[in-house]
């Protein structure tokens, strides 16, 4: 979930207690997925400096972010960004959040690779939907990217763009932990069940 | 003469009032991009704006700032009783898909925080120098207010900032 999510408003909170579904509230703005398996995620951290001739506001980044990635989907299934979500036609397969700073933004996106139809009732429709959404289910609103690139395709693609803006190396995990300060404490964290419980009984209130 | 009535019909669309305060004019400067600046007002390179009257300080974000965020649609600030330090986050502006930091122009402890905006966040961009004023501030070193830009420094800032990119 975004920042600003209200559980009740976004969730199933009956199914996703019973079923003892991880609800994280990360600290970008954005909707809410759901992450199974299958989802890849990219995510750039960029000084403010970093992309030369760009604002750090929210509409230059996802008008940047849209033109590297139209380099990885050139000539696949019609791909473009639509209100700020990317799609295929007008099928989401792509969901995006930011968080930006004084000198330093985050652009991330969770890419649906391939869903669960199930899974997919653990969402409500959000409130908030974008217009082209025109009030269609989850089902005939998303597609999944596995239908239109091999997934190594799409992680050589998007090093491959990303490499026509940045110098890139490649970095394990396990090193990226090792460099993180002992005090950072990160403000995305689970919701608790209490937490959700409660949710669930304000909104029957 | 038609800058003046556009620049008085602005003022009621922003609800200003010179009224009371016959030494702060209303003159507006425009920069590139139509976004407004206000006289009186000193003003942050990162777009927030402080308004200093007498021992409090209120603090909002600039016309330029409000049009490149887009939509607010919810406002993160402070408690009254915390404090704040110049060039430092205090809260944060949410619009669709982002979180974006609002950084305080001076230091001090706030004394107020404009409760409208938990119902109407959307007053940030309709009325970012009046209704959409975010915090009012002590401030504690009343020098930092030297260090801000002035109206026509900023629209300056603003036009450079807007041509560059």
């Amino acid at each position: 979930m975004g920042v600003l999510g209200k559980p009740a408003e976004l969730l199933e909170i009956e199914s996703v207690l019973d079923d003892q579904v991880p609800v994280i509230r990360r600290f970008t703005g954005g909707g809410t997925v759901i992450v199974d398996h299958g989802t890849v995620f990219v995510t750039f951290i960029c000084n403010k400096e970093a992309v030369p001739n760009l604002q750090p506001y929210p509409r230059p980044i996802m008008s940047w972010s849209s033109s590297l990635y139209g380099k990885v989907f050139q000539g696949i299934g019609d791909f473009h960004l639509r209100e700020n979500d990317y799609v295929f036609g007008n099928h989401k397969f792509g969901g995006n959040a930011q968080s930006i700073t004084k000198n330093r933004w985050i652009h991330h996106t969770s890419f649906l690779w391939d869903f669960n139809v199930q899974n997919m009732s653990y969402l409500k429709h959000p409130k908030r939907a974008p217009a082209y959404r025109s009030a269609r289910s989850h089902l005939d609103f998303i597609c999944r990217m596995k239908d239109y690139m091999p997934r190594s395709t799409f992680m050589d693609k998007t090093v491959e763009a990303t490499e026509t803006q940045f110098s890139l190396r490649p970095i394990q995990l396990e090193a990226i932990r090792t460099c993180l300060e002992a005090e950072f404490c990160p403000s995305s964290r689970f919701l608790t069940n209490e937490e959700l419980e409660a949710a669930a009984v304000a909104l029957q209130s | 003469m038609a800058l003046r009535m556009w620049a008085s019909s602005t003022a009621n669309a922003l609800k200003i009032s010179c009224s009371s305060k016959p030494n702060v004019s209303l003159a507006f400067s425009l920069s590139r991009c139509f976004s407004t600046v206000l006289d009186g007002l000193k003003y942050a390179n990162s777009h927030e704006w402080v308004k200093h009257e007498g021992p409090v300080a209120t603090i909002g974000i600039t016309d330029h700032a409000q049009d490149h965020l887009g939509e607010v649609v919810f406002v993160e600030l402070p408690e009254p009783g915390g404090s704040v330090s110049q060039g430092k986050g205090f809260g944060a502006v949410e619009s669709v898909k982002a979180t974006s930091d609002i950084n305080s122009p001076i230091s001090g402890e706030v004394v107020e925080v404009n409760s409208k905006l938990s119902e109407t966040p959307g007053l940030i961009n309709s009325s970012p120098y009046a209704d959409g004023w975010m915090i009012k501030v002590k401030p504690s070193s009343p020098s930092e207010l030297e260090s801000l830009m002035g109206p026509k420094e900023y629209t300056k800032f603003c036009e450079e900032e807007d041509a560059s990119h």
